[in-house]
């Protein structure tokens, strides 16, 4: 493959309702920060790619909306209907391809502006599945129950992804939830479907997020530090949640292994320094080190008490906080290419992991990780 | 140059009609699938990756590709992605598939749109895509602002209302030789069109195309994929897209500049000088009668203002010198988030000699376009050969 580089990357702050901003605006303060990062104006951009999604904008065609804010004035861009790791991947593609020298990628979201539990229903078919009122929510439940009665998993060690993640969050100024929880606020937090509690979501958050792409021949004019990818496997689970292994994520293990085999990583654990994963609940954290071959399956809870993916563990996992920390719907995928790039590129600050030179990024389409996007990265 | 050619090797269409009460949306799109991995000869098994688009608010499905691309296409355990631009949707879907072969992330892709409109409300859908505050009380819907561009573009240039009718003749009787048609309407006249009922002024019921359900699929493939697959594939010698400003009223509203912008590009990099010379057929994305002679100019077929003229002198006919819209194009047939994809498809149909009564005598060289969004164009020429032209 040749090489597909990342040489910038700007996000607005996570927060709860950015109301002193439209959809428009918030994707401009990211546009404008990265075109001032690098020093470029929009004739350097060769087309934009986005995403976003219809419902969660209450707009159709909800990319027709940020045409000025993106540039893409007599220029190309096109949209990702779905997670921002995805689209990614076409920008990608657009720089492999040979066609364009660089492309922005941006993705937003403001989830405030929607009924988040309304829209999730509506991911689920009109006829047998939407009547039953499954959401991310009620869905979310099903799957935790299964995994951990199957597995043995406790309360407490799905607590333990929260407690982490929300404490990563303190050291990310970029994070929504910035303020740390015990094990017990977890335990003690109402519950939304058992096994899980309140504080085993994620908080729903308005943001974006932009990064430009180039290739080979012009990493260098934009950044001492690029960021290459190395591998990327996309794999999609069943539909309907009665046709799915619960217990595990199968589409995530399969785009996992095929991810490693393009990057040529044999042992993720000591071949990684750093992983940023769409985590959608606790629980479902601890089956994503399984999926990545982390550790062996039905072991995810002792994983989390090794503290193997503690920020100072051997393979840190959301340093950032994690979406469990700040949740822009469909933006998630694009903030995770993001952290891990800052990561390699040696900007992650606070939040930085020494000497990080390989990371994964997970990103995830639909309900209880159906589609999944895995990426990998390497610094210089 | 891209790093690999990409070429179409299979191609499937449904029946398109007003309304499929027979089936629900995976059994229809299932049916384009299906049609296409014949066509190819592949198997499910064969697919490396899924394109699926429509768009959301139409049918009311949230990620509808996390349904369809895995119960309609062969998705499951594969990777399935939605493209959605809204009129542009086939067109994204076709060049997002170009650029999944092209970079040599996959070596074939199937690359499906479709839309089954009575299951929602398409206009619904699309007042939403205007901005709350400042456009949807003015400006929102598809036929108001297009009744708006016709009016501007008659005005300025003098275009007659038989002149636009003569588009919706020519077109709904190409359809009736196409068997995938929705209205073909072989004994079609102007006195029909011009008698029809006024919608919106300047557009009768005939000026507009109608809502359509069905899907159409088409699989891609890389040079070597394509070899094995068919000794007659249609290639793309290239694709383009231009965008423009979020407000309708910030456009000029009586031509379409990203059609000119967009073909600019595409005709310099495949050596076309003239385009009627050099084209020998175009299968474009006209939602009205008149948008079909103004995007004609803004194509550069004719002069600006010279739409009408062009058709006049019989030029974009079955029997002229680059006839448009073999298929009948949008106004037989407009399942939206399939429209533009059909456009792609019916330009390859044409570049492997398989249209049957609709085809052209020695068609080498094809456009498609997409048009949506606010004022969008998308385009892809194909070919027998993914050379530029010489």
């Amino acid at each position: 493959m040749d090489k597909v580089a990342i040489v910038g990357c700007a996000q607005t702050q996570y927060e709860a309702e950015k109301i002193d901003l439209t959809i428009s605006e918030l994707v401009f303060e990211v546009v404008k920060k990265l075109h001032n990062d690098l020093g470029i104006t929009n004739d350097d951009i060769g087309c934009v790619i986005s995403s976003s999604n219809d419902f969660n904008d209450g707009r159709t065609i909800a990319n027709m909306a940020i045409q000025d804010a993106v540039g893409s004035v007599r220029k190309s861009e096109s949209r990702v209907s779905g997670d921002g790791a995805f689209a990614y991947v076409y920008g990608a593609m657009r720089i492999l391809s040979g066609e364009y020298d660089t492309v922005l990628v941006v993705s937003h979201s403001k989830c405030s502006e929607g009924d988040q539990l309304l829209i999730n229903n509506s991911i689920f078919d009109p006829f047998y599945q939407r009547h039953l009122g499954l959401d991310q929510i009620s869905s979310a439940g099903l799957m935790a129950n299964m995994y951990m009665s199957k597995y043995g998993i406790s309360e407490t060690q799905a607590a333990k992804v929260v407690v982490k993640n929300r404490k990563n969050a303190i050291n990310n100024p970029y994070a929504h939830l910035q303020n740390e929880v015990s094990i017990d606020d977890v335990l003690n937090s109402p519950i939304l479907a058992y096994p899980l509690k309140e504080l085993d979501f994620p908080p729903y958050s308005d943001g974006a997020v932009a990064m430009l792409l180039t290739n080979e021949e012009n990493a260098k004019k934009f950044t001492d530090t690029p960021v290459w990818l190395k591998g990327y496997a996309s794999c999609t689970d069943a539909y309907y949640l009665g046709h799915r292994t619960m217990t595990d994520l199968i589409g995530l293990e399969l785009a996992s292994k095929e991810a490693y085999k393009m990057a040529e990583i044999k042992d993720p654990v000591k071949d990684l320094d750093v992983a940023e994963a769409f985590e959608a609940f606790s629980a479902h954290e601890l089956m994503i080190y399984e999926a990545l071959g982390f550790c062996d399956k039905g072991e995810g809870g002792k994983f989390i008490e090794s503290g193997e993916t503690q920020i100072d563990g051997s393979i840190p996992v959301n340093p950032s906080g994690g979406v469990l920390s700040s949740n822009v719907a469909m933006a998630n995928g694009l903030i995770r290419v993001t952290e891990i790039a800052l990561q390699l590129m040696g900007k992650a600050e606070k939040r930085q992991i020494i000497d990080a030179k390989t990371g994964l990024a997970y990103g995830m389409n639909g309900i209880c990780s159906q589609g999944n996007c895995v990426l990998i990265f390497g610094g210089e | 140059m891209p790093k690999h050619d990409v070429a179409i090797v299979g191609i499937g269409q449904t029946k398109f009609r007003s309304k499929r009460r027979d089936v629900n949306i995976p059994e229809m799109i299932y049916e384009a699938v299906k049609m296409a991995l014949d066509d190819a000869q592949m198997e499910p098994k064969d697919i490396d990756a899924i394109l699926i688009g429509n768009m959301d608010h139409f049918e009311g499905i949230n990620f509808s590709e996390m349904w369809c691309g895995i119960d309609a296409a062969p998705g499951y355990l594969k990777p399935v992605v939605k493209i959605a631009t809204g009129g542009t949707t086939g067109s994204s879907l076709g060049i997002c598939g170009y650029y999944n072969i092209a970079s040599g992330i996959y070596k074939n892709i199937l690359v499906v749109g479709w839309e089954k409109l009575n299951e929602g409300g398409a206009t619904t859908g699309i007042i939403t895509a205007f901005d709350p505050v400042w456009e949807r009380p003015s400006l929102a819907g598809a036929l108001g602002p297009l009744a708006l561009m016709a009016n501007i573009y008659a005005a300025r240039y003098g275009i007659t209302s038989e002149q636009a009718a003569k588009v919706t003749v020519k077109n709904r009787s190409n359809a009736a030789n196409n068997p995938f048609a929705h209205l073909q309407m072989p004994d079609i006249t102007l006195d029909y069109v011009m008698n029809s009922q006024m919608i919106s002024y300047p557009l009768r019921l005939h000026d507009c195309c109608p809502q359509s359900e069905g899907a159409c699929a088409i699989i891609y493939a890389n040079e070597e994929e394509a070899k094995k697959i068919t000794d007659n594939p249609a290639w793309f010698k290239g694709v383009s897209t231009a965008h423009y400003y979020t407000f309708g009223t910030d456009e000029l509203m009586y031509n379409l500049p990203t059609a000119t912008i967009a073909s600019n590009k595409l005709y310099k990099k495949v050596g076309i000088k003239d385009p009627v010379k050099n084209l020998d057929v175009a299968e474009i994305y006209e939602p009205t009668s008149w948008s079909e002679l103004s995007w004609t100019e803004a194509l550069g077929f004719a002069e600006l203002g010279g739409g009408g003229k062009l058709l006049d002198e019989g030029i974009t006919l079955m029997s002229g010198e680059l006839p448009v819209n073999p298929s009948g194009g949008v106004l037989s047939t407009n399942p939206i988030g399939a429209t533009a994809l059909v456009r792609f498809a019916e330009a390859a149909i044409q570049v492997m000699d398989r249209g049957g009564k609709r085809q052209v005598p020695d068609a080498e060289t094809a456009l498609g376009m997409g048009f949506g969004g606010s004022l969008w164009t998308e385009l892809a020429i194909l070919g027998k050969d993914p050379n530029p032209l010489r």
